[in-house]
């Protein structure tokens, strides 16, 4: 090991870090906010690096039979989830004695994203449209995603125990790694790289894919700083997570904070998903395992603390690279071995404030 | 309720009257899905090619998913020879679950045809046989190709896995028989990681001329593209089960110009005519081709195919001793594989014996360089 070799190294953690910092910070927002901790925010990884791949292939020109297995299935998916959301909505809403045109305003809310998404997949499809432009289609296609889980999983039980949230959060991931098997099927995909230029730095080769990530990442954040300080909605969800009754009577509705939240949620994860695809090979459930590990890099703030999960999520990577190098066939047990102290820590310095 | 009671009752005495039938009932536990789901769907793809009847008795293939996880596959395989009583368990083509399943097939007392060269200690595998070839005789193979170029040290960079760990104990051995390349780093990555930069950082300092991946199905490609993406400019040689389409699709140009050993079967076209297994590998390529379009072909769908031409071969000699479904026909499958002799398969040439359950002789492995995204054999 010398200067280089760690230069490298760290810079290698570092990169995955930024990836799992995504994911750590929308993990402590989402259980800021909605008191859910999201085991499937690595999901929307996969589901983004997919969707992207498969709009890369492209889809021939043809009848609707021949087409639909090429359209990428998260449209599909989102298409379905949306149409359950209009059924489980109007049977409620009709208990509640709601007129069948509020009804139907409700569904048309609904649907109108899922079918402009899925009228844009197909139109979208063959024309090979550029790179960048794939990709913002499938931060589009992946985000709606994110409050249709709300709605469906989470809307229902939003005042129950965290514990219960929890329970619901292990089956929504199973739920989600399943659907992605079958609208995506079982084989690998790995995307091409955004930027191939390579730069030197002493020992190190820095990748632009790797830049990329880094000014994703840092871009990203800056804006949710701006969107939480500056925004009357991002204050609105401050007040939510602060204190939910206290909110709720000053006129904020939990539900959209819970939505809004969602969509954030699944924006970051098709995110780390497009960032991550050209570095690796991504299939349908791999997303669980980087997703843990931004949920490691959030247990280092406390669920609560973002700068702290950032850094945890920096740590976690670093960690995961020289553990790799060191002693590569304990590298995973090295990483959530880690995540022992750091919980009794958190248990001693917190002690037991809560029932939950 | 009460109208349905009866009902019921008279299905489940139909289903009942049907399992009584002799039909012989083949098990198949395959990873579908998961990480190693590349080397499971060609198997189950040429399963699903296999002929309707064996020797006058019709054929039932029951087959279901491991998700390539251990624990699922055993419960899989207690439920197929359990429920199901099936007379021979294939599967499964990932080694971890293969052995596992091992357990299962050895407690039941029912052949267990493996689609994974798979170690088990002594003794272990008197109900199991293996189809894949042996990790041994293919390490024969690489280590005379080896040799050949004049390579005298390699690094290890292989799964955390019983298939990497079987890889390189057999490697070893194999290579200090020959007195082949030393093994001089080694380096480890798990099926699910994204990433082996420190890993391959540490080969590329120890600076082998060459580098053995030891990987499967589309997950071989991502340590093969660390690799080169570290900077690392010597060979790269892969192990069978990388003998897919899948390492070109995903590895694209890095790959190009490295060797993957395999079994005759995935270049026939290639091989000498005097090759014993030419003729069943040409026409393994035709019917594995014609159903899945051109350029198909791979070592696992192969492995299906042979799987069919064993059952074809010791079906009819169990069935003197007793009726499919019973221990005795179980039994005596289990003992007519064994007694077969020299089999020749599209893979190569197998005689299993009391000690051996591994089948292949030394000369089924084949060297293909990757050129140009197609398979090249080495002569």
């Amino acid at each position: 090991m010398d200067f280089s070799i760690a230069s490298i190294l760290t810079l290698d953690g570092v990169t995955n870090g930024a990836i799992y910092a995504l994911l750590a910070l929308a993990t402590v927002l989402v259980f800021a906010i909605t008191r859910v901790i999201f085991i499937a925010q690595g999901e929307f990884v996969a589901y983004g690096a997919i969707t992207l791949a498969m709009l890369q292939n492209g889809n021939p020109v043809g009848s609707f039979w021949e087409r639909h297995g090429d359209l990428p299935g998260t449209v599909w998916l989102l298409l379905v989830v949306a149409l359950i959301a209009v059924v489980v909505d109007s049977v409620r809403g009709s208990r509640r004695g709601l007129g069948a045109d509020q009804l139907l305003k409700d569904a048309a809310k609904t649907l109108a994203l899922p079918v402009l998404v899925f009228a844009v997949a197909w139109f979208a499809g063959p024309r090979g449209w550029p790179l960048w432009a794939q990709s913002l289609f499938t931060l589009a296609v992946v985000t709606p995603l994110g409050p249709l889980v709300y709605r469906l999983a989470y809307e229902p039980v939003a005042d129950a125990s965290v514990l219960v949230l929890l329970i619901v959060s292990v089956g929504v991931h199973f739920a989600l790694t399943g659907l992605g098997l079958v609208f995506f099927g079982a084989e690998g995909f790995r995307n091409p790289s955004f930027w191939d230029e390579r730069f030197q730095i002493g020992a190190m080769t820095v990748s632009g894919q790797a830049i990329i990530i880094f000014v994703a990442s840092i871009a990203l954040m800056a804006a949710l700083f701006v969107f939480f300080e500056l925004t009357l909605r991002g204050k609105a969800l401050r007040a939510t997570a602060v204190n939910r009754l206290g909110a709720r009577l000053m006129g904020i509705s939990t539900s959209g904070a819970g939505k809004l939240t969602f969509g954030l949620a699944a924006f970051m994860g098709a995110l780390s998903g497009l960032l991550i695809g050209p570095t690796t090979t991504v299939f349908y459930d791999s997303g669980f395992l980087i997703g843990l590990k931004g949920f490691v890099a959030a247990i280092f703030g406390g669920l609560a603390s973002y700068p702290a999960a950032v850094l945890g999520a920096l740590f976690v990577g670093v960690l995961e690279s020289f553990g790799s190098f060191w002693a590569s066939a304990f590298k995973e047990v090295i990483v959530f071995t880690v995540i022992i102290p750091v919980l009794l820590w958190r248990s001693f310095l917190h002690g037991h404030d809560d029932e939950e | 309720m009460k109208a349905f009671r009866p009902l019921a009752l008279a299905l489940a005495t139909l289903f009942a009257a049907g399992a009584a039938q002799a039909d012989i009932t083949v098990g198949v536990v395959l990873p579908l899905t998961g990480p190693a789901n590349g080397l499971g769907i060609p198997v189950n793809n040429y399963i699903k090619l296999w002929p309707t009847s064996i020797a006058g008795e019709k054929l039932k293939v029951i087959v279901l998913d491991d998700a390539s996880d251990p624990s699922k596959g055993v419960q899989n395989a207690k439920k197929l020879v359990t429920e199901d009583k099936v007379d021979v368990l294939v599967g499964s083509a990932v080694t971890p679950v293969a052995i596992a399943m091992a357990g299962v097939a050895a407690e039941a007392q029912t052949v267990q045809l493996m689609m994974s060269p798979a170690n088990l200690p002594a003794g272990k595998d008197y109900w199991s046989y293996r189809l894949p070839q042996s990790n041994a005789v293919m390490a024969h193979a690489l280590i005379e190709h080896m040799k050949k170029k004049g390579i005298k040290q390699i690094g290890f960079l292989g799964y955390t896995d019983a298939y990497g760990e079987g890889w390189l104990n057999d490697f070893k051995a194999e290579s200090a028989k020959l007195g082949g390349p030393q093994i001089v780093a080694v380096e480890r990555f798990a099926r699910p990681d994204t990433s082996v930069t420190a890993q391959a950082l540490k080969l590329v300092s120890a600076n082998p001329p060459a580098i053995l991946v030891v990987a499967s199905g589309s997950g071989a490609a991502m340590p093969h593209k660390g690799l080169i993406e570290r900077g690392y400019k010597g060979t790269i040689y892969q192990t069978h089960a990388a003998a897919s389409r899948d390492l070109m699709r995903i590895g694209g140009k890095d790959v190009e110009g490295s060797f993957v050993v395999s079994g005759p079967a995935v270049a026939p076209e290639q091989l000498p005519d005097s090759h014993p297994s030419k003729k069943l590998a040409l026409d393994f390529v035709q019917k594995y081709e014609k159903a899945y379009g051109a350029g198909s072909r791979n070592q696992f769908g192969a492995h299906g195919y042979d799987a069919a031409l064993v059952l074809e071969k010791v079906v009819p000699v169990a069935l003197k001793a007793g009726k499919p479904g019973t221990q005795a026909f179980r039994t005596a499958l289990r003992d007519a594989i064994e007694n077969m002799g020299r089999t020749v398969l599209s893979q190569g040439v197998v005689t299993y014996s009391k000690d051996n359950h591994w089948g292949f002789t030394t000369e089924t492995g084949v060297i293909l360089k990757v050129v140009k995204g197609e398979w090249d054999v080495e002569n």
